[in-house]
């Protein structure tokens, strides 16, 4: 490839998903995308920028997204979040919203489904002391290709071992083949959309949780601050947000301040724009 | 430095496990069966055992059991670690006192993510 054509690459993928490729991650494109390049039938790399150049092949283009994107997903990944989630965020949602009894949860990448499942988990352990709660996952991804995994419910036997206890594998999973699948219940539990985080996303409705880990890091900083405000502005005033370990919420004109005492649990500020409670009815005919 | 047993017969997967577990910071005794992972663990109780359930002399079963009756056999972490990958052999295990169960082929990640599990990192 030439260098123009490197520099489209990394301009088309910016404008697409906002993924910054910077001069370290460039020998990614060679790798990720050779298997589309074949399975397309193109002769090379450069044949691929020159049919991504011409823009009349919108499906490639979406393969070509999807390649770049990381998947890596793992059940209950980090283990703090989750506990974060039963031990502070569950009481206080449950104390604040006893007159609604509704809780909205968003998994903003949600990958192949690892995350929403282990919400959906945790969520039924706990039936008995949530009866008569709606509480509602919605799972956003940009990739269509993981989200159809994710909606299948269907896991390697490697992704079963990955930060999922035996005892929840035999609890909430069928083993079908060399392959484990969710029980339809908790599959139920959890609503899988397209979601591109660059483009509105206020069709949503407001959220009391937004899980949003380890996709900011792949930003550059205007698309970081951009993606943070507008989900700010989809939340509930009291709140949560939670990031990836690695990840912070920028700096004194953030949308959000850090929780004291919990790393990578965030909260909105005032200056937010946080949105007011609104009725349940006008919140859910958005989503449905 | 927390200690762990491995048991299987293979000399390779024993390796491979030994590979991984050191490089956890954990030390590392290996046995090639279950007659001599409760000899090993009768002079001294390993924190974890990484368990395999095929093996010549005595089986990984009849060795949890056996473990879980000795004065002190109930301390450790046992994860099981067997091509053994269906349901009824899994609840079996967890009914005789296993603490996780991996299912081989493994690698890295899961071994890191079941010891985390049963608190050994």
């Amino acid at each position: 490839m030439t260098p123009a054509d490197i520099e489209f690459l990394a301009r088309f993928l910016k404008e697409r998903s906002g993924l910054a490729i910077g001069e370290e991650k460039r020998y990614l494109l060679e790798s990720r995308l050779a298997p589309i390049v074949r399975r397309a039938g193109l002769a090379s790399l450069p044949a691929l920028v020159a049919r991504l150049r011409s823009g009349v092949d919108s499906a490639l283009a979406q393969d070509v997204v999807e390649a770049m994107t990381t998947n890596e997903s793992f059940f209950f990944r980090d283990g703090a979040p989750f506990t974060q989630f039963t031990d502070v965020i569950l009481p206080q949602l449950m104390a604040a919203r006893a007159a609604t009894k509704t809780i909205r949860i968003w998994c903003a990448a949600c990958s192949t489904g690892q995350e929403p499942y282990s919400l959906a988990m945790l969520l039924a352990d706990r039936a008995a002391q949530l009866a008569g709660w709606k509480v509602e996952i919605v799972a956003t991804d940009l990739s269509n290709e993981v989200l159809e995994r994710a909606r299948s419910g269907l896991f390697t036997q490697f992704e079963v071992q990955r930060g999922l206890p035996i005892r929840l594998l035999l609890k909430h999973f069928t083993q079908e083949g060399d392959r484990w699948r969710i029980a339809p219940k908790l599959r139920e539990m959890a609503q899988f959309r397209t979601l591109n985080l660059l483009r509105d996303f206020s069709p949503l409705g407001r959220f009391d949780v937004v899980f949003c880990r380890n996709v900011l890091i792949y930003f550059d900083e205007a698309t970081k601050t951009d993606v943070l405000t507008r989900i700010g502005r989809q939340m509930a005033p009291d709140g949560f947000l939670l990031l990836g370990a690695a990840e912070t919420v920028l700096g004194g004109r953030s949308p959000f301040k850090p929780h004291p005492s919990h790393r990578g649990l965030f909260m909105p500020t005032p200056a937010s724009g946080a949105a007011a409670p609104a009725s349940s009815a006008a919140r859910f005919a958005v989503v449905r | 430095m927390k200690h762990c047993l491995v048991v299987d017969d293979s000399s390779v997967i024993r390796k491979v496990a030994r590979r991984i577990l050191e490089g956890l910071d954990m030390k590392i005794s290996e046995a090639e069966n279950g007659q001599t992972a409760l000899t090993l663990c009768q002079q001294a109780m390993p924190d974890g055992i990484l368990l395999d359930w095929n093996m010549p002399v005595m089986d990984g079963y009849e060795f949890l059991n056996k473990l879980r009756s000795l004065p002190g056999g109930d301390a450790p972490k046992v994860v099981f670690c067997t091509t053994e990958n269906d349901v009824s052999h899994i609840a079996r295990a967890m009914r005789a006192g296993a603490d996780e169960y991996v299912m081989k082929p493994f690698d890295r990640e899961i071994i890191t993510s079941k010891f985390a599990e049963v608190g050994l990192l």
